[in-house]
């Protein structure tokens, strides 16, 4: 009988123990930056391969303007831009990995919008790319523009985006009837329209674009001049954790605001000792800019020169690499775009 | 009193243990769910879906609630079930059969059919299916009639679709054949065991299945005419059939698929129950003068059967709850529709993949019910 009260008070113990844990793990709020120092890099989620935002090259490396702001995360904080663990992950997959902790910042192409903001549990700190949904077709079927489409056209898109609940909107307020089919993984998308089980392809345009380079014959393909939505794509954080949002809202406007200003990863150095007090505050010389999230005062320097300003990394991974050589709306607002960032001061 | 409490604490403790285990998980999704400000609830079954399906068998359009897309979203998904059923049971008793026949051809594709279809993955199948057999067949404005009225596309395949007058006297007439069949299979046995006099019940029944819905065509005023499908140009070289039924190619590649290959465990299985019934049986019922044909239908099939059924009851369960495999080939079932997109735009994680398993659960108990009652039907009643 004593044999037995004993194991029952070491259970008891057990799960007062475990109790204990978690209630004084959900009292300190902001954890996500000594977590991230404390395991050596920053958790990020990515997509499962798209040009120019997040791709994983033959041995593993990842590039893209999604990816690199992950870099600039994990130069603030840890102090290189290397120390990110990627994780590829589905449209469908994202939200749930964020809030459920298995990842810290969401940097997955991914649209800002109320209900994503409000309903689950999601911060977006910011855009780093301005988009807007479009349709390709395959030149061969003569189709300029969205006019031209007719009842019963088929279209392929991912599942769990708003590009499904945008291409509903379009086509009902056409009147036209479609058939949508839907797939999980964009890989799945590109294969079946390529393949010619529909008759266009929709996603942000950026995505076409990206994904027209994979496909077997790319030259076979248009992407139609309309643009049905506005996409306006951020890197997402957990709700629940103001200093680590603040941390990933100013990385990114750190970058950006560094390109207005002239920084970058070459001169950022020698910008220590400009003249302009703004460009100082930006590298670190003058303020105490990192004191407030609980860094150094050199964090906005370390992410310039390592990961670059914001046009270095557009040029780099979006330009460059022939998936969108125009800037369009993701121009400096000084220079006729949208980018513009609240002041780092 | 020591030896109650020896009884009894062990369970007590297991109590205790689940119920914290419970505790424990509601608490912290409570806690977790608050700081980051979601709400548990299933006030959005009721909101606008607000997104499209590509086939459904009830009318949906994306105005329809999440609970309505749920509901069409399970059709899709019992309608792959039961399709997959139904093949698999008619090809795997065909090849169960055949795997014991005498003939050295027969019997060794049967086998060679079963170690092949039953070793490869079926996510494997599906997508061979899908992307590989149904991407080889031709566009629209390319394809050749199949049965001089359907197409086979790698748009889908179109047949013909029935336009019925007067659809509700045919529907009456064929159940009234059914019914009297009915009537003449319990009349015929009752002759039986009285007067033991066998009546040629097949060919009556056959008769008043095709002669009742005839006469309804004659003298019912019913007609039937077929709405053809026809090649529409969308644009130079973008083609589709408009008209008559599309089945989609992802339904039939997953029907393919999930029908191969549960059909070989299948075939297993009655070929097992087959062979479960001793040769004796098989001599003894020849013996007292009964045909081959007799000997099969009432002598080795009740028998068999009763070895059959439980583990074919297992195929089915696996079949049904395979078929959420349709998320690969953007096939609309309830994973890709409502534990896909529904989850996706309303963030609902709890709510919606709890709904999904309870949804599986109930399918899979439901299948599981009817089967037992067939068993217990089925079983030797020992008097």
């Amino acid at each position: 009988m004593f044999k037995h009260l004993k194991q029952l008070t070491s259970l008891f113990a057990m799960i007062a123990v475990l109790f204990a844990f978690t209630t004084e793990a959900m009292a300190k709020k902001s954890k996500t930056l000594k977590n991230t120092q404390k395991k050596g890099f920053v958790r990020c989620g990515v997509s499962q391969g798209l040009p120019g935002f997040s791709n994983a090259d033959a041995s593993g490396n990842w590039t893209g303007i999604d990816v690199d702001v992950c870099r600039a995360v994990a130069a603030a904080v840890l102090g290189d831009a290397n120390k990110v663990k990627f994780t590829p992950l589905s449209a469908k997959e994202r939200f749930t990995a964020l809030t459920s902790g298995e990842i810290d910042v969401l940097a997955r192409n991914t649209t800002w919008t109320l209900s994503r903001d409000a309903d689950i549990g999601l911060t977006f700190v910011g855009v780093n790319f301005y988009d807007g949904q479009g349709f390709m077709v395959r030149k061969s079927s003569g189709i300029t523009s969205v006019d031209q489409f007719k009842n019963g056209i088929s279209a392929c898109t991912n599942i769990g985006t708003t590009t499904e609940l945008n291409m509903r909107d379009f086509f009902n307020s056409r009147g036209i009837s479609y058939e949508p089919v839907a797939f999980e993984k964009a890989d799945e998308v590109v294969a079946a329209y390529d393949a010619g089980r529909c008759d266009t392809y929709t996603t942000d345009k950026s995505g076409l674009a990206a994904q027209r380079t994979k496909m077997k014959n790319p030259d076979e393909h248009i992407v139609l001049p309309e643009t049905i939505s506005k996409e306006p794509l951020g890197p997402v954080v957990r709700q629940g954790d103001a200093v680590w949002e603040d941390i990933v809202r100013w990385s990114l406007n750190t970058m950006i605001e560094a390109e207005e200003y002239g920084i970058t990863s070459s001169n950022a150095d020698s910008m220590k000792t400009s003249d302009n007090p703004q460009i100082k505050r930006l590298v670190g010389a003058e303020g105490e800019m990192g004191a407030a999230f609980g860094l150094d005062n050199e964090w906005n320097l370390r992410i310039i020169k390592q990961v670059g300003n914001y046009g270095e990394s557009y040029k780099r991974n979006i330009a460059d690499t022939g998936i969108l050589p125009d800037r369009g709306p993701n121009q400096l607002w000084t220079k006729g775009g949208i980018l513009y960032v609240p002041p780092a001061r | 009193m020591n030896n109650k409490i020896k009884r009894i604490l062990p369970q007590l403790l297991t109590i205790l243990f689940v119920v914290f285990v419970f505790g424990f998980f509601t608490i912290n999704a409570q806690v977790n769910m608050d700081n980051r400000g979601i709400d548990f609830g299933f006030g959005f079954l009721s909101q606008e879906a607000s997104f499209d399906m590509q086939f459904t068998l009830l009318d949906y359009d994306g105005q329809d609630s999440y609970l309505w897309a749920y509901v069409v979203a399970l059709l899709n998904t019992l309608l792959v079930s039961f399709l997959g059923i139904i093949f698999c049971t008619i090809l795997g008793v065909v090849i169960g059969v055949a795997r014991l026949s005498q003939n050295f051809l027969i019997k060794n594709s049967a086998a060679w059919y079963v170690e092949f279809f039953r070793n490869i993955p079926l996510l494997l199948q599906i997508f061979f299916w899908y992307y590989a057999a149904l991407r080889a067949l031709p566009l629209p404005e390319n394809a050749q009639p199949w049965f001089g009225v359907t197409y086979m596309t790698i748009k889908g395949y179109y047949i013909p679709s029935m336009i019925w007058e007067n659809l509700n006297v045919f529907m009456s007439c064929l159940i009234a054949a059914i019914v009297a069949i009915i009537f003449i299979r319990v009349y015929a046995r009752k002759i039986q065991e009285r007067e033991g006099k066998q009546l040629p019940v097949l060919y009556i029944s056959l008769a008043l299945i095709t002669i009742l819905p005839l006469l309804s065509f004659l003298i019912g005023g019913v007609t039937l005419d077929f709405e053809m499908p026809v090649l529409k140009q969308l644009a130079q070289t973008s083609f589709i059939f408009e008209g008559g039924i599309a089945l989609p190619p992802e339904l039939i590649a997953l029907v393919l698929a999930l029908s191969l290959y549960t059909s070989t465990f299948v075939a297993e299985c009655v070929r097992a129950g087959i062979q479960g019934i001793s040769k004796g049986q098989k001599e003894a019922a020849a013996s007292v003068g009964l045909t081959p044909n007799q000997i099969l239908k009432l002598v080795i099939m009740p028998q068999a059967l009763r070895i059959i059924i439980p583990p074919t009851t297992n195929q089915y369960l696996n079949l049904t709850k395979n078929s959420s495999l349709a998320a690969a080939i953007a096939y609309p079932d309830l994973v890709l529709v409502f534990a896909g997109t529904a989850l996706m735009q309303t963030g609902k994680a709890i709510e919606i993949v709890g709904i999904t398993m309870l949804t599986y659960l109930s399918i899979s108990l439901a299948i599981a019910a009817l089967m037992n009652w067939y068993n217990k039907r089925i079983e030797i009643k020992e008097k």
